[in-house]
């Protein structure tokens, strides 16, 4: 390899004696402080700043605008137009999820009903958001587009119990998808 | 009269204490709020009244802009888990965070921090203790609270708080003799080392680095400047590498140390190098303010139309250097986010090489200013010349001193 010699920059007497660019410095600090307090820093707009420096204070402002289409947010399951489930518990979402959060238990579809040819439906279906690692697994695996990450971020509660969402909370998070479901085929 | 004196002593040592206390709480929240308005955050702005711990429903939410910070950190730090490694030498290990505070908040009693107040015939200095070698006891005082630090970084009986012992030890030492050698060109100046007189001929013959008033418009004073505010620059920075701050923090850098000497520290006892520090900055903000900007005195002649021994102007002056302080406070911390921090030995450099002789300079020439009328100006002429050679060799040996690298071998 080729060596290659780097020359230390020659100081001035100005920048040797150092109090000048301690002083510079000082006055680029003292701008930056004026100007979050007058809210009016670089960028301050773009970010949607309260009024002091660029920040946004987080519960009274929100970026949800701002999420992207594909935000990964918490984990929910989506009906059909008619509100029919799309999950039929084949059980895939539980058995690729990492941290295991998803726990399914799956039910029949009795024969009397209109689409008993489904077969199954979940009787139970719970994600752990305490073990949920928000990696998505379970949206890429799943066979019947039954479950998408959606961009709610704000998941709490006071205790382990509530942090675990059943399959109305799922339901209620995830909404109505609409879209072409092979399973709702008529013909077959 | 005897009884009358205890008694003002003792509101004293309790009012000072108190204000110096309180005065590190402010620090504490201008700390944050103001690194945080530097660095475009906002900062903690959303403590409230905790009125919930004392069994009330609901906290007190006051527009206070977060006020009420230093209450909860300090709160916080009573409530954390009190750690105790157990390969610590226990009783040094004890000792260490006392002996870093303390120090540091009894040199707060020679410091004058308003006029004097009358009551009846009797004239109360408002310091704790008025001596007569006020700078001399800080000095001495202040370079106690090393022991605090060098122990703590030794009985931690670990390495990285080893290292920031030993850096500080060796700092503190080194920069000690900058600190006492720049403060001579002031004290020739005043001929006394009472801070109590020295505030009150600046309140009457104008600033030391303001001299627009009383005796200070005469010429000797300006010429003085000169080496007064040479002076002043070493002073202050030789008080930032005292009290560890930025950029001379090297004893508790984290980047480099983890913590530094007080990395094995938790709760209380953290909390007390903590007090101990900002107590040390308060106390050097407070020294620079008492010796270059007049103490408590308003400034500009005013002092002199207030009656004099009145307690409304005692309290007027207490504010007006509390404000003052403040304001230097505020300067750490700006210097604190404005300046990075430099390399243990071009620390060592800063202090043994530059500011070292130029204190030592500084002194010949403010003596050589003071001594104009008595000498004349020939002899004055001559004395310099010898002085630019003298200087002229010391740089050379300077120079020598500082070991740079050859050109090409970074």
């Amino acid at each position: 390899m080729a060596t290659i010699k780097v020359t230390r920059p020659k100081l001035s007497v100005g920048e040797k004696v150092y109090f000048g660019s301690i002083f510079k410095g000082m006055i680029v600090t003292l701008r930056h402080a004026f100007k979050s307090v007058m809210g009016k820093s670089r960028g301050a707009d773009e970010f949607n700043s309260s009024g002091v420096g660029i920040t946004m204070q987080y519960p009274e402002q929100k970026w949800d605008d701002e999420l992207p289409e594909y935000y990964r947010g918490t984990p929910a399951l989506v009906t059909d137009e008619l509100d029919r489930e799309r999950c039929v518990s084949c059980q895939l979402c539980e058995f690729i999820c990492p941290p295991k959060a998803i726990k399914i238990t799956p039910g029949e579809i009795p024969s009397n009903d209109e689409w008993s040819k489904v077969e199954k439906r979940p009787q139970e279906f719970d994600i752990d958001m305490i073990r949920c690692i928000y990696c998505g697994m379970c949206e890429e695996v799943c066979p019947e587009q039954a479950i998408y990450l959606r961009p709610d971020y704000i998941v709490t509660g006071t205790s382990r119990k509530e942090m675990v969402h059943g399959k109305d909370r799922l339901y209620e998070i995830g909404g109505k998808r609409i879209g072409l479901v092979n399973k709702w085929n008529e013909l077959k | 009269m005897e009884i009358t004196l205890l008694i003002a002593a003792a509101i004293k040592i309790g009012v000072f204490l108190g204000v110096t206390l309180t005065l590190v709480s402010v620090c504490v929240i201008f700390e944050r709020r103001f690194s945080a308005i530097i660095q475009d955050r906002v900062g903690p702005n959303r403590t409230m009244i905790p009125l919930s711990i004392l069994g009330f429903k609901k906290d007190l939410a006051l527009p206070i802009g977060g006020l009420t910070q230093p209450m909860a950190d300090g709160l916080k730090f009573i409530l954390k888990e009190d750690f105790t490694p157990s390969y610590v030498r226990k009783a040094f290990f004890w000792l260490a965070p006392c002996m870093t505070m303390v120090p540091a908040l009894i040199t707060m009693a020679v410091v004058p921090f308003g006029s004097p107040i009358e009551f009846g015939d009797l004239v109360i200095p408002m310091a704790v203790a008025d001596l007569n070698v006020g700078p001399l006891f800080i000095f001495a005082i202040a370079s106690l609270s090393v022991y605090g630090i060098t122990l703590a970084g030794w009985s931690s009986n670990s390495k990285y708080p080893f290292f920031g012992g030993v850096r500080s030890c060796a700092q503190m030492i080194s920069y000690e003799i900058a600190l006492g050698l720049s403060v001579i060109p002031v004290l020739m100046m005043f001929g006394t080392l009472n801070l109590g007189h020295i505030v009150e001929y600046q309140a009457n013959n104008g600033w030391l680095l303001l001299p627009l008033w009383g005796e200070g418009l005469t010429a000797e004073r300006w010429w003085m400047l000169i080496p007064l505010v040479v002076s002043f620059f070493i002073f202050t920075t030789s008080i930032f590498a005292e009290t560890n701050r930025t950029p001379f923090d090297l004893p508790e850098c984290e980047t480099e140390l983890v913590g530094g000497y007080h990395t094995e520290y938790s709760s209380m006892k953290f909390a007390l190098f903590f007090l101990g520090e900002y107590a040390a900055m308060i106390i050097g903000s407070a020294l620079i303010v008492t010796l270059f900007f007049g103490g408590w005195s308003i400034g500009f002649g005013i002092d002199g139309l207030l009656p004099t021994g009145a307690w409304w102007v005692s309290l007027l002056h207490i504010g007006c250097f509390l404000t003052k302080v403040t304001i230097f406070i505020l300067f750490f911390i700006l210097v604190r986010w404005t300046v990075p921090r430099f390399r243990y030995d071009q620390l060592m450099n800063l202090g043994w090489i530059v500011f070292f002789e130029a204190a030592l300079i500084n002194v010949f020439i403010a003596a050589l200013i003071l001594a104009v009328p008595h000498i004349g100006y020939l002899a004055f002429g001559v004395c310099l010349a010898i002085l630019l050679v003298i200087t002229g060799v010391l740089f050379a040996i300077a120079k020598s001193a500082i070991h740079t690298p050859k050109e090409g071998t970074i």
